[in-house]
C-alpha cells in the first residue's frame, strides 16, 4: 500500500519522510494528482504561512484534490491548520474539512511567547490515532495559530488557552504538533495512523 | 504546560564534535551523530549543532552530515556555522534540519534575517549572540566565533533581529562559557522577559542549581550546555529528575 507525501510550498517535509523511514516505512514525496489520489494513505505536512501554500495547492489544483480523499489522511501542523475552515493568518479561507477557525494565540500577560515553541503535554486523547499513547504524553509544537476547540477536537493542549492539538472527521486526522519530531509519543502516533 | 527545554549543544570541527574553554583549547568529544542519537534517547529536549570551523574558514556547514543526523534523531535540531544566504538554508533544511541559526553574517548583513524569516518562517530562524561584558558594565556582541568585538550592544541587536524576524534568541556569554560558574542570569533574563520570542541560555551551566537558577531567576525558555553532557559530569535523566522536583516543567524522560 502506497503512502504519499504532498509535496507543496511548505517545508518539513523532508523531515516527516525521514521520521517514516525510521519506523522503517517508505513515502513518496509527489504533487502528482493521480499519485496522490491512489495511494492508500496520505500524509500533508507543512510548515509556513497559510495564505501562501493556499494559494500554491489552488493553483496546482491540490486543493479540491485533498478535500475529496477518500483514504487516511493526516494533517501535521499547517497541513492540520489549512483542512480547517478559516485561517487569521493573512485572513485565509481555508479547505474546510474541519469546520473549526484558526485564530492567532494573544496571550494577555507578557510571560507567554508566540509562537510556541517547545514541549507540551496532549489530553483528552481519542480516536485509534492515539492508541496506547497515555494521556498527558508529551509532543513537539511550533505555531503562533491554534484551532479552537470544537466538535472534530480529538486531543486538546493548552497554550494561553485550551485548544485542538488534533482534529478528526471520517476519514481526515490532523494534529497541530509534530509527530516527525516529537520522540517516542511521536512515532506511536506516526504507526497509529499507518495501521488505520 | 509548555516545558522548559535543556538543549545539548554540540560544537563540530572537521566533522567531530569538540569542545574547548573561553572559545580556544579544543578536545574531541565523539561522533556528533552518535552523541546526538545518545542525548535524544536520554530525554534531551532538541539539539543544537555548531559547525564552529565554518566562518572562519569559510566553509559551508557540511550537509551530509545534516543529512546523517536528520536520519538518526527523533528530536528536532538546529544547525549553525557559516550560513550566509537563503540557498544555505534551503540546503540544511533539505537536509532535514528544523531551524537554522545566523551569526556573524547576519549581524554584517541584517537583512538576511528578514529575507530567512520570510523564505522559510521565522520558527526556523533563531538568532545567536555570542556575547561579553566589558569592564564599563555593557553587554557587547562579538562576531566570528568570539574573535571580533563590535560596537553594538547585546539588547539593542537582539531587539533590532527580532523586529527583523528572528524566532529564537541563542545566547551565550563569553565570560561564562566553559567556567561551569552558572549562566549569565542578568542579561539572559533582560533579553528573555524583554523580547517576544523564546530565549535560549548559554554558556556556564556547571551544576544543576545553574539550570534551577537560569529558568527561574532568568525565566530562559531553554538552557543548552556542552562539555558537562559531553564528558558526563551531569546526565541528562538526573537532571531532568532534578529540575522536575525543583517544580520546573520540564518534559519528563
Amino acid at each position: 500500500m502506497d503512502l504519499v507525501i504532498i509535496k507543496y510550498n511548505a517545508g518539513n517535509i523532508q523531515s516527516v519522510l525521514y521520521a517514516l523511514e525510521r519506523i522503517g516505512v517508505n513515502a513518496v514525496v509527489t504533487d502528482d494528482v493521480e499519485q496522490i489520489q491512489r495511494a492508500g494513505k496520505v500524509i500533508f505536512p507543512g510548515v509556513g504561512e497559510a495564505s501562501s501554500a493556499m494559494r500554491y495547492l489552488k493553483e496546482h489544483k491540490l486543493d479540491t484534490v485533498i478535500k475529496n480523499l477518500q483514504q487516511p489522511v493526516l494533517g501535521i501542523c499547517l497541513g492540520m491548520q489549512l483542512m480547517c475552515a478559516y485561517s487569521e493568518e493573512n485572513d485565509t479561507t481555508c479547505l474546510g474539512i474541519f469546520d473549526e477557525h484558526v485564530k492567532k494565540f494573544t496571550p494577555k500577560t507578557g510571560d507567554l511567547k508566540v509562537p510556541q515553541i517547545g514541549w507540551n503535554n496532549i489530553f483528552n486523547l481519542k480516536t485509534k490515532l492515539f492508541s496506547d499513547l497515555p494521556e498527558n504524553s508529551y509532543c513537539y509544537f511550533v505555531h503562533g495559530y491554534y484551532a479552537a476547540l470544537g466538535e472534530h477536537t480529538i486531543a486538546t493542549a493548552d497554550y494561553v488557552q485550551p485548544y485542538s492539538c488534533a482534529l478528526h472527521k471520517d476519514n481526515f486526522y490532523g494534529v497541530q504538533f509534530h509527530p516527525e519530531k516529537s520522540a517516542k509519543a511521536g512515532e506511536l502516533i506516526l504507526k497509529n495512523f499507518l495501521s488505520l | 504546560m509548555l516545558c522548559k527545554r535543556i538543549i545539548p549543544c554540540l560544537d563540530i570541527k572537521d566533522g567531530r564534535t569538540v569542545k574547548g574553554t573561553n572559545f580556544v583549547n579544543l578536545r574531541d568529544a565523539g561522533d556528533p551523530v552518535e552523541l546526538g542519537a545518545l542525548y535524544a534517547q536520554q530525554g534531551a529536549d532538541e539539539l543544537v549543532f555548531l559547525d564552529i570551523t565554518a566562518t572562519v574558514e569559510k566553509r559551508k556547514t557540511l550537509r551530509e552530515l545534516v543529512n546523517r543526523i536528520a536520519h538518526h534523531i527523533n528530536i528536532p535540531f538546529t544547525v549553525g556555522g557559516g550560513i550566509s544566504s537563503v540557498d544555505d538554508v534551503s540546503a540544511l533544511l533539505q537536509n532535514g534540519a528544523d531551524k537554522i541559526s545566523v551569526n556573524t553574517a547576519a549581524f554584517k548583513n541584517p537583512q538576511l534575517i528578514q529575507e530567512l524569516s520570510k523564505e522559510f518562517g521565522s520558527q526556523c530562524v533563531v538568532l545567536a549572540i555570542d556575547t561579553r561584558k566589558e569592564e564599563d558594565g555593557e553587554w557587547y556582541v562579538y562576531l566570528n566565533g568570539g574573535r571580533t568585538k563590535t560596537e553594538a550592544r547585546c539588547f539593542d541587536w537582539a531587539k533590532q533581529a527580532v523586529d527583523l524576524g528572528a524566532g529564537e534568541i541563542l545566547l551565550t556569554s563569553m565570560n561564562h562559557d566553559g567556567t561551569k560558574q552558572g549562566f549569565a542570569l542578568d542579561i539572559t533574563r533582560q533579553l528573555a522577559t524583554q523580547l517576544p520570542v523564546p530565549v535560549i541560555a548559554s554558556g556556564g551551566g556547571g551544576t544543576m542549581e545553574h539550570f534551577v537558577d537560569v529558568f527561574e531567576q532568568s525565566q530562559a525558555d531553554a538552557a543548552l550546555a556542552a562539555s558537562i553532557f559531553h564528558f558526563k559530569e551531569i546526565a541528562i535523566p538526573d537532571l531532568k529528575g532534578y529540575l522536575q522536583g525543583k517544580n520546573i516543567d520540564i518534559r519528563p524522560v
